[in-house]
C-alpha cells in the first residue's frame, strides 16, 4: 500500500514534467540514453553482446547445436529466443517460469530477426530432414532500467552479426560465419499526456499507457510491431512512432552495427 | 518470410482463393449469452474460426497480494482446444498464448472501468474451439460483447480484425492458408468510437506506407464488426425489453 502511493507520486512527477516539456533525467523526447555494445564478451558463446543503454543493462548470448529441423520446414535452420528476467536485475523481477513480459520481450526480438529474414535459414541445413544449425538466442537481462526490449534486440542482432558456427566441436564441416541479410533495429517509444518519448526509462514505462515497439531494417521496411500496456494509441500517434523508430532505427544500425 | 515452404498462388484474377476481395471480411455469427454459468458470455464465429468467450466476475481476486487497490484486475485467458488445429496442441499454455493473453487483456482493459470495482477480479475466458486465423481476434471480437453481456460498464466496444499482406497485395482479414504463406500479418484492435487503436501487432515485412495503408483498411473494417457486435447485443436484449409490452 505504501509503495503505491510513492509510485504514483512518481508517475505524477513525470507526467507533470513532460507536460512542461522536460524529462526527469532532461533529454529531449526524441533522445536516446547513451547506448554502449560491447560484442564478443564471453568466450564460451558463438556469439554474445552487452548492451547498455543508460542504466539498462542486457548480456545477449548466442548458442549454435545440430538438432532436428521442423517437419514443415526440413531444410531450414531453426531459431529459438529466450528471455530470462533473473531476479538480481531488478526488485520486480522473481525467480521461477518465465511470466507473460519475458515471454513477450522474446517473442517479439525473435518476430524482428524472423520478419527480416536477417539470418538465411537455408544456409543452416547440415543435412536435409536431419540435421540443422539450431541457433539458440538467449537474453540475460542484468540491470532493468527500463527498455529492455531495444536493448536487447541490439544485443541479439549484435550477437548474431559475430557468430563463429562451432563445426569442430560437432565435427563438421562448412562456413565459419552466420549468413546474415539484414539487421533489424527496435525502437520503443511511450505515449504520455499526448506527447511521444523515444527510449523510457524505467519510471517513463510505469507512467505511460502505451508503448510501441517498432522494428525496422536496414532498407526502412517494417519488420515488426508490438504495442503493450493498457491505454490506446490515436492513428496519428502511430504514424509518429513509426516515423521515430525508422529514423533513430537507422541512426543506432549506423552506429552500433 | 517461410520460404522453405512450397509457393502457392493466393491471388487469382484479382480475387483471394476463397473468392473474397481484398478489403472483404469472412463472414461473422454472433451469439450473445450462450453460457448458462457465466456472467457473460459470447459465441463468434469469423469464418471457419469457432470462438467462446466467458465472463466471471467482478469477484474477489486471489491471490490477494494481487489486488489492486484502486480498480479490478483485468485477467484474460486465451486457449486453444487441442482439436481446433490440424497438427493437435497440446493442452494448456504455451508461449504464444501467453503472449495473446497478455496482449488481449491490454486491448480490452482502456474501455473497461476498472476504477468502479477496486480489490476485485474480472477473468475473461477465451476458447479457441477450431481455428483458421485470427483467433485472437475473434476471440478480442467474443471477450468484449462477452463483457458487455456480463452487465460490466464499459466505455465503448472492443472491435478487432487483422491484414496482412499476400502475393504483394494488402488485403483484409487473412484465413490460414494466407497466414500460413503470406509475407505479413497485423492484428489491430479499436475502440470505434474514438478510433483508437488498443492492439497492434505486426509480423512479416511491410513498407513504411503499406503499413499506413493496412492500418486504415483494419480500422475500417473495425467499423464494420462493430456495427454486428452492436447488433448482437441490442438483439439479445430487446427481447427481455418486450415483456413489459402486454399491459398496453
Amino acid at each position: 500500500m505504501g509503495l503505491e502511493i510513492v509510485d504514483d507520486i512518481r508517475k505524477d512527477y513525470v507526467r507533470d514534467l513532460i507536460e512542461s516539456g522536460k524529462r526527469v533525467d532532461g533529454r529531449g523526447f526524441r533522445e536516446y540514453r547513451e547506448i554502449n555494445v560491447e560484442k564478443d564478451v564471453i568466450k564460451r558463446a558463438e556469439g554474445s553482446a552487452r548492451v547498455r543503454i543508460g542504466n539498462t543493462d542486457v548480456l545477449v548470448g548466442v548458442k549454435l547445436e545440430p538438432g532436428a529441423p521442423f517437419p514443415d520446414a526440413p531444410g531450414e535452420g531453426v531459431i529459438i529466443t529466450n528471455a530470462e528476467f533473473v531476479p538480481l536485475a531488478s526488485p520486480e523481477f522473481e525467480s521461477g517460469p518465465p511470466d507473460e513480459n519475458s515471454v513477450q520481450l522474446a517473442r517479439v526480438v525473435d518476430r524482428g530477426i524472423r520478419g527480416s529474414e536477417a539470418i538465411d535459414l537455408a544456409k543452416l541445413c547440415i543435412e536435409e530432414g536431419e540435421k540443422v544449425w539450431m541457433v539458440f538466442i538467449d537474453i540475460h537481462i542484468l540491470d532493468n532500467d527500463g527498455n529492455l526490449v531495444d536493448a536487447a534486440a541490439l544485443g541479439a542482432i549484435a550477437s548474431l552479426l559475430n557468430i563463429r558456427i562451432p563445426n569442430e566441436r560437432y565435427g563438421l564441416t562448412g562456413e565459419d560465419t552466420l549468413p546474415m541479410r539484414d539487421t533489424p533495429v527496435a525502437v520503443t517509444t511511450v505515449e504520455i499526456e499526448g506527447n511521444i518519448l523515444v527510449d523510457p526509462d524505467f519510471n517513463e514505462e510505469n507512467a505511460a499507457a502505451s508503448r510501441l515497439t517498432v522494428i525496422s531494417n536496414a532498407d526502412g521496411t517494417l519488420s515488426g510491431m508490438q504495442k503493450s500496456g493498457s491505454g490506446g494509441l490515436k492513428e496519428e500517434e502511430i504514424a509518429e512512432m513509426v516515423e521515430i523508430g525508422i529514423e533513430k532505427g537507422g541512426e543506432i544500425r549506423e552506429k552500433f552495427l | 518470410m517461410k520460404e522453405g515452404k512450397e509457393e502457392i498462388e493466393l491471388i487469382k484474377e484479382g480475387k483471394r482463393l476463397d473468392g473474397r476481395g481484398f478489403d472483404e471480411l469472412r463472414p461473422i455469427k454472433i451469439e450473445v449469452g450462450v453460457l448458462k454459468r457465466a456472467d457473460g458470455s459470447c459465441y463468434f464465429e469469423l469464418g471457419d474460426n469457432k470462438v467462446i468467450a466467458a465472463v466471471y466476475g467482478p469477484r474477489e481476486m486471489h491471490p490477494r497480494h494481487a489486488q489492486d487497490a484502486k480498480m479490478a484486475v483485468v485477467k484474460f485467458r486465451y486457449n486453444m482446444a487441442p482439436f481446433s488445429v490440424d497438427d493437435r496442441k497440446r493442452p494448456g499454455p504455451d508461449r504464444r498464448s501467453v503472449e495473446i493473453s497478455k496482449v488481449s487483456r491490454e486491448a480490452l482493459d482502456p474501455v473497461i472501468m476498472r476504477e468502479y470495482y477496486p480489490k476485485t477480479a474480472i477473468d475473461v475466458y477465451v476458447e479457441i474451439l477450431q481455428s483458421d486465423a485470427g483467433t485472437r481476434t475473434a476471440g478480442i471480437n467474443a471477450a468484449s460483447i462477452a463483457l458487455a453481456d456480463a452487465g460490466i460498464p464499459m466505455k465503448d466496444l472492443v472491435s478487432s480484425v487483422a491484414v496482412g499482406k499476400i502475393d504483394g497485395e494488402i488485403v483484409l482479414d487473412l484465413n490460414a492458408i494466407e497466414d500460413n504463406h503470406g509475407e505479413a500479418d497485423m492484428p489491430v484492435a479499436m475502440v470505434a468510437r474514438t478510433n483508437t487503436i488498443t492492439l497492434l501487432q505486426m509480423d512479416g515485412r511491410l513498407e513504411r506506407e503499406e503499413f499506413e495503408r493496412g492500418l486504415k483498411l483494419a480500422m475500417g473494417a473495425c467499423h464494420q464488426i462493430y456495427e454486428l457486435q452492436r447488433a448482437a447485443l441490442i438483439d439479445r436484449y430487446s427481447e427481455s425489453v418486450d415483456v413489459g409490452e402486454g399491459e398496453a
